[in-house]
């Protein structure tokens, strides 16, 4: 690189852009695919595909236990993998702030080649835009993720049955928590760090094993309580959640206690719902409870025929109450 | 008891259950309480206790949500203020949605470009004025008597570390002028109050003694956990068995008898009591707090030249009703209509601690 | 309408009028400014909005489950 800043040339089409991409990017992403760099990739792939893409803006950049590049990864993988897929390509697009560190930026696109390698996709097709100082904050990263549907009937959110039992593959709101935590006004100290995982092995080996998997969704935005409303009203059916039984990290339950928040609405990166038959629930949290990022699995309510289109929490008192869809982001509060 | 929830006995299902059975095994008469205070609401909904409780006793959430009070004269002020060039309004995150006149807020000014700081402490806009030396920080101070202390402390801090570009808008407000009017008007229909828990840590027992002297309503302060709900409704119903109102502290815990008397002396040396406009009660006088002597500089509005004005609650909200307990807040021709936490009309719906917006987010 | 929570005094620092508090791992700073009664290390405060508020007694607390206990006439645990 000639210069530790980015400049607007980098993203010319001219000699400086080749050589971000060859020098840079091809580093880093390099395969075969990508290496030919043609002005599409060419696929092979076969059967029911399922696609997603997602768009990425976090400040900060880096964060405990990810940053935008693992989360631009991690988050279209998931979501290609919660219809039930195997995640193969991606496809990465950046906007990039003039006057970005260089280094800046190949911390970023490292993590994303680390992330891709430890999730068995490809980064198969890209594009850079340089854009003048002040138009975009830093670095927006764009992903596009395809993969092959591993089973039929596949996963899917309007698939919930009265009696299916509703599992999580750990503990909710370490993320949003994480990037709460370091917000500028809301200084506070916290053991604790961004779940951002990719799922797509955990979900082929549960795919795998157990005969039956009605949803699997990844509770981000919003979270569990936003994810579980989105599917209650997808499926037409009520949800009985026991509030005792969701694993909450004890730092981020405290966290939540003074800044008035609740950790069923923080967002988690590397979470999944699973939502099967009763039966299989058992089974589905054994293979869950062996792999790395499902060690705090816990089955935490049922689907239910009353209450369509709600999610009902019960509470350790035994009260019951409508655990509702919030109106935006949650912000700390006094009262 | 475990480091992280030194209260943990407060929550125990058992115990409460238990309680909760002996409280309807003696109740002999229907029972309505207003709980003043929206973090008791919020335990109330929050903890399931609202479905566990017998038909026959009914509550009522009074004027304690600080935001909800927040009149919508004063949103239109602070709304021009964050307009202003050079100014960077700091605020707690509960403010943000809160509607103006005009269905405008923080949110929304802050899209068209206003600089908007979300805090936890009035100290940490101190900080921000430190760390902007060239913009002015206008921070928004609402809150009743527990938070007033900390922002007149903030200011204090201000004046003696020489920061001159923080700046205060003071829209807090008192409890007891509050209770009074409340009290005073012979529509109310509670017969109890649950009162404050860390409004009453700073001010004590006496200045609520009138309840139940002038009023002879029995009222009860105690904390936010499930069982000193409980315990205080158990009070409550003791009380009104006996024909003996009185004014009791069950939350000892927490509060002083005597409260906080340094708090209230840092608050006296900043504030002086002032009129102040209620939303959903109007004009209330001497229930609310301005920056007195020296610390007048500080005032947002002073500098900036900017009045508040008394506007009208919009028509149909029916807000007044619901707090004084006349109307249950789903019997509300807007409730769930045109009047949504997305797009409120009235106070109730503002905040989660709202009594409507409670209902809409958690009943069944 | 004032969301206050307990935290444990983990260090003060009197010149500078704050504290040092934990919650479960959570640490934070807060302003020791308004508290009437100076807190010591392991006690634990009420903090509202950065600033302790009061210190919380929790022989009061235990005390006050005790009486609940007694009063449902139940074993004391």
């Amino acid at each position: 690189m000639h210069s530790s800043r980015l400049l607007l040339d980098s993203g010319s089409g001219g000699k400086a852009s080749h050589r971000l991409i060859k020098d840079f990017f091809l580093q880093h992403f390099g395969n075969a695919t990508l290496n030919r760099l043609d002005d599409a990739a060419l696929l092979e792939i076969s059967g029911p595909v399922a696609m997603s893409t997602d768009s990425f803006t976090v400040t900060p950049l880096f964060f405990p236990g990810g940053d935008i590049g693992s989360l631009a990864v991690n988050g279209t993988v998931n979501d290609v993998a919660m219809l039930g897929a195997l995640p193969r390509f991606l496809s990465c697009a950046f906007i990039l702030e003039e006057g970005l560190e260089m280094d800046v930026l190949e911390r970023i696109v490292r993590s994303m080649a680390q992330a891709a390698d430890r999730a068995q996709v490809q980064i198969v097709t890209g594009d850079t835009k340089v854009v003048p100082k002040g138009a975009v904050d830093k670095i927006f990263i764009n992903t596009t993720g395809i993969g092959e549907i591993l089973v039929q009937p596949h996963p899917q959110g309007h698939r919930a049955r009265p009696g299916d039992a509703v599992l999580v593959s750990g503990t909710m709101g370490d993320h949003g928590l994480t990037i709460l935590a370091t917000r500028e006004g809301l200084s506070f100290d916290a053991p604790v760090a961004s779940d951002c995982a990719g799922l797509g092995h955990l979900v082929g080996e549960l795919l795998e094993a157990v005969p039956e998997i009605h949803v699997l969704r990844d509770p981000t935005r919003g979270g569990l309580a936003t994810t579980l409303n989105e599917i209650v009203m997808q499926s037409g059916v009520g949800c009985l959640i026991q509030e005792n039984m969701v694993p909450v990290n004890p730092v981020v339950s405290a966290g939540c206690s003074f800044l008035g928040l609740d950790p069923l609405y923080l967002a988690n990166e590397g979470k999944l719902i699973c939502i099967l038959p009763e039966q299989f629930a058992k089974q589905a949290l054994t293979i869950l409870g062996k792999n790395e990022f499902g060690t705090k699995a816990a089955c935490i309510g049922r689907i239910i025929d009353t209450h369509p289109g709600r999610v009902v929490l019960q509470t350790p008192l035994g009260g019951h109450r409508l655990l509702d869809m919030l109106e935006g982001e949650q912000l700390p509060r006094i009262c | 008891m475990n480091s992280h929830d030194p209260l943990a006995e407060f929550k125990d299902p058992g115990l409460c259950r238990r309680l909760l059975a002996k409280i309807h095994a003696e109740l002999t008469a229907p029972l309505r309480f207003m709980e003043v205070c929206g973090t008791h609401t919020v335990a109330i909904f929050q903890s399931g206790l609202r479905s566990l409780l017998s038909a026959d006793i009914v509550h009522v959430s009074g004027p304690g949500c600080p935001v909800c009070v927040t009149h919508e004269g004063e949103v239109a002020a602070f709304l021009e203020l964050a307009r202003k060039d050079k100014v960077i309004i700091a605020t707690f995150g509960d403010l943000m949605r809160v509607p103006g006149p005009h269905g405008g807020n923080l949110k929304a000014v802050q899209a068209e470009g206003a600089r908007v700081e979300v805090v936890y402490s009035a100290f940490d806009a101190l900080q921000l004025a430190v760390k902007h030396p060239k913009d002015r920080i206008v921070f928004l101070g609402v809150g009743f008597e527990t938070t007033a202390p900390t922002v007149a402390a903030t200011i204090k801090n201000a004046a003696a570390q020489n920061v001159e570009n923080l700046l205060l808008f003071s829209m807090h407000k008192l409890i007891p002028p509050a209770l009074a009017v409340l009290l005073d008007d012979s529509d109310l229909n509670v017969d109890s109050l649950l009162l404050p828990g860390h409004v009453s840590t700073i001010i004590g027992l006496e200045p609520y003694r009138f309840i139940a002297d002038k009023y002879g309503v029995p009222a009860v302060i105690t904390g936010f956990e499930p069982l000193d709900i409980l315990q205080a409704l158990q009070l409550i119903i003791s009380q009104i068995k006996d024909r003996r109102p009185k004014v009791v502290n069950e939350y000892t815990r927490a509060v002083a008898d005597q409260g906080n008397p340094r708090a209230r002396e840092v608050m006296s040396q900043v504030f002086e009591p002032c009129d102040a406009l209620w939303r959903g009660l109007g004009r209330i006088p001497q229930s609310g707090l301005t920056l007195h002597g020296e610390y007048a500089r500080f005032d947002a509005l002073r500098f900036f030249d900017v009045a508040v004005e008394n506007l009208p609650p919009l028509p149909g909200c029916c807000c007044g009703d619901v707090l004084k307990g006349k109307m249950r807040p789903n019997n509300c021709p807007l409730f769930g209509k045109a009047c949504i936490p997305a797009n409120p009309v009235g106070p109730c719906m503002v905040s989660t601690e709202g009594s409507c917006a409670a209902y809409y987010k958690y009943s069944l | 309408m004032c969301l206050a929570v307990p935290m444990e005094i983990k260090t003060l620092d009197h010149d500078l009028n704050i504290a040092e508090v934990e919650i479960g791992g959570v640490k934070r700073q807060v302003r020791l400014d308004i508290i009437d009664e100076q807190p010591l290390v392991g006690d634990f405060v009420i903090v509202h909005a950065g600033f302790a508020l009061r210190r919380l007694d929790r022989e009061d607390a235990l005390e006050t489950i005790k009486l609940f206990q007694e009063n449902l006439h139940l074993e004391l645990s």
